[in-house]
């Protein structure tokens, strides 16, 4: 389903020593627990023909949503622009657009090009600084305008805060439907701002949950949850389509999550009752253990590095996170607050576990360092689960479901992003019910 | 303070839970297919050794305190009656799923209610019953009976449920 593409890259004139320069001037720190969105002005990309003109405006807007969606910038209403330009060659009279506060001018033009393909030319302006902070060209088919889109808003994200976007990504999700008693759950696929959606399984005879994407390839992981047999786990490649069952075990297995180099899944295998951490090899689909304890362990999670993992155990009385070394050894509690710790994901950056704690009749998704301490929790509703990193580790999504009332109204499960900052919360448009959301890596 | 908090939570539900698990066993069932209308019908009373004189004579669900696996009295007599009922049919085969309320994570629940299956099996097999008989799966959080956000429906979706397997496969 995945158009073969092959998008050019052409820095079409920048000088390193003048980008770091403008770094300097107007690079967002997002880092920071509170950051002023800048404001940026987007003027309607630029069109060489008439043929283009459709695909300009769309673009733009798509440029424009990823930009404001991320909360570090205030795109400017385009009605209080005064410059009409007419060229991405052209410097741009910065005076003009001072005048409206705009920091930052993100300049583009899109070309019709002999062989059916598009050109998207892109200048990013420092306009305080007078200056260029950088420029990039995409060719790709027409009708891939989207995915063109959301790489001209990674570039600028990358521009002005020197981390990767994570615009151009998927989302993995469960498609709900029906009675609360016995929900159909099928997989479903869509871009991060909720376009192009399309179902990944149909018609199938079990519920489909937590998803995984692997953090390499096109491919997810996700549970089988069937009548009367114990649930599997299962492989699915996007691109072809093909799924299979990963091996065949008389205890359910669950809970899926591949390694960072997509070489291996981290699962728990449930034997007798009771649940323990295993990894499996999908080269050769050995099946290693990694703890072998009374109380239930499960949810487990690989570091980046593939040095260390966490996971959910209750064998303190209550669940709580976990971490190991990745052959098993070194078992430490690293959450010790007050109620319930589950969920622990590993960011792509390393340096945090987000997780799901459940206290006093609430659910909040927060995050915490891996030697346990620094804890923030981001979110708090009756329930917040099922934690995904954006590829850059600066963003979260995760599912939210209300209560359901007596006369059976509510119960309804939305996904939601939030900032690392707390900040930023907002819901996710999907076709319907929809939870355990799963963040691709940035598209090749 | 949590603690305590926690511990008249659980209390609160485990009561709620009895009168559940007493409401099951008296007859009229909270699972409304129970009460299915054959019953009326035929003063004899369900056909033995169905799946409705299984319900109705030894009674196929047992329910657990929040975040707990551990059997209740209750729970353990219902469990030797289906002991009873069992080793009265040889031939039937039987399914327990273990569920659990919505107040948990997906992923643990599912872990959960693999033990809440489990302790129901491993009481079937201490009281006599053929371990081959006996298949245990978990549906976690995903097969609520009452899909209310209520303490009442949460204490009758944390259950282990028994149902005949159909024979001759």
């Amino acid at each position: 389903m995945t158009k073969s593409l092959r998008f050019l890259l052409t820095v079409i004139a920048v000088a390193s020593a003048m980008m770091s320069a403008a770094y300097a001037r107007v690079q967002i720190d997002i880092t920071k627990g509170t950051v002023e969105p800048m404001p940026i002005a987007v003027p309607e990309f630029i069109s060489s023909s008439d043929q283009t003109a459709g695909v300009s405006r769309d673009l733009t807007g798509v440029v424009m949503a990823d930009l404001d969606r991320s909360g570090l910038f205030a795109v400017i209403d385009q009605r209080a622009y005064i410059e009409n330009l007419t060229s991405v060659n052209v410097r741009p009279k910065f005076a003009d657009w001072r005048l409206i506060n705009a920091q930052v001018l993100v300049v583009g033009e899109v070309t019709q090009l002999d062989d059916g393909r598009i050109e998207v030319a892109t200048r990013v302006w420092d306009v305080y600084g007078d200056e260029q902070l950088g420029a990039v060209s995409f060719k790709t088919p027409a009708d891939n305008w989207r995915r063109a889109a959301h790489k001209v808003a990674d570039y600028v994200y990358k521009a002005l805060t020197g981390e990767s976007g994570y615009f151009d990504t998927r989302i993995v999700f469960v498609h709900e439907s029906g009675p609360k008693q016995h929900k159909v759950k099928r997989l479903m696929i869509m871009d991060q701002d909720g376009a192009n959606p399309a179902p990944l399984t149909d018609g199938l005879n079990y519920q489909a949950l937590t998803p995984r994407f692997s953090p390499t390839q096109q491919q997810i992981t996700y549970m089988a949850l069937f009548d009367n047999k114990p649930g599997q786990v299962y492989l699915f490649n996007i691109e072809t389509g093909e799924q299979e069952q990963l091996g065949t075990f008389r205890g359910m297995t669950f809970a899926p999550r591949f390694s960072p180099d997509g070489t291996q899944v981290l699962l728990s295998m449930e034997r007798g009752g009771n649940s323990d951490v295993f990894k499996m090899d999908l080269a050769t689909r050995r099946l290693t253990r990694l703890t072998d304890n009374p109380a239930v362990d499960v949810s487990p999670t690989m570091s980046p590095d593939g040095k260390r993992i966490a996971f959910t155990s209750d064998r303190g009385g209550t669940p709580q996170i976990y971490v190991m070394n990745a052959d098993g050894s070194d078992q430490k509690r690293i959450t010790f607050g007050q109620g319930r710790y589950m969920t622990p994901v590993w960011s792509p950056r390393g340096d945090l576990i987000a997780f799901t704690r459940q206290y006093e009749g609430q659910f909040y998704i927060g995050v915490i360092r891996p030697d346990g301490t620094g804890e923030r929790l981001l979110t708090q509703s009756y329930l917040d689960e099922g934690p995904t990193w954006a590829p850059n580790g600066r963003v979260i999504m995760f599912y939210r479901e209300t209560p359901t009332r007596a006369d059976g109204s509510g119960g309804e499960d939305s996904l939601w992003s939030v900032d690392l900052t707390g900040r930023n919360l907002r819901r996710i448009r999907t076709p319907g019910e929809a939870s355990d959301p799963a963040w691709s890596p940035l598209l090749p | 303070m949590a603690i305590k908090a926690v511990l008249k939570y659980a209390g609160a539900a485990g009561m709620l839970a009895l009168l559940a698990a007493c409401a099951s066993t008296a007859g009229p069932d909270v699972n409304a297919a129970s009460n299915d209308t054959t019953a009326a019908t035929q003063p004899a009373g369900p056909t033995p050794g169905s799946e409705a004189d299984f319900e109705q004579n030894a009674g196929h669900r047992v329910f657990f305190a929040y975040d707990q696996y551990t059997l209740t009295p209750q729970a353990q007599a219902t469990l030797a009656r289906q002991a009873a009922w069992l080793k009265q049919y040889p031939d039937t085969k039987i399914l327990i799923a273990g569920n659990c309320d919505e107040r948990g994570t997906r992923e643990y629940n599912l872990a959960l209610g693999a033990r809440r299956a489990e302790a129901a099996r491993a009481y079937l097999v201490n009281m006599g019953v053929d371990a081959s008989r006996i298949t245990t799966v978990s549906y976690g959080k995903e097969r609520p009976l009452d899909p209310r956000s209520t303490e009442e429906a949460w204490a009758v979706n944390r259950n282990a449920t028994t149902t005949l397997r159909t024979t001759g496969s």
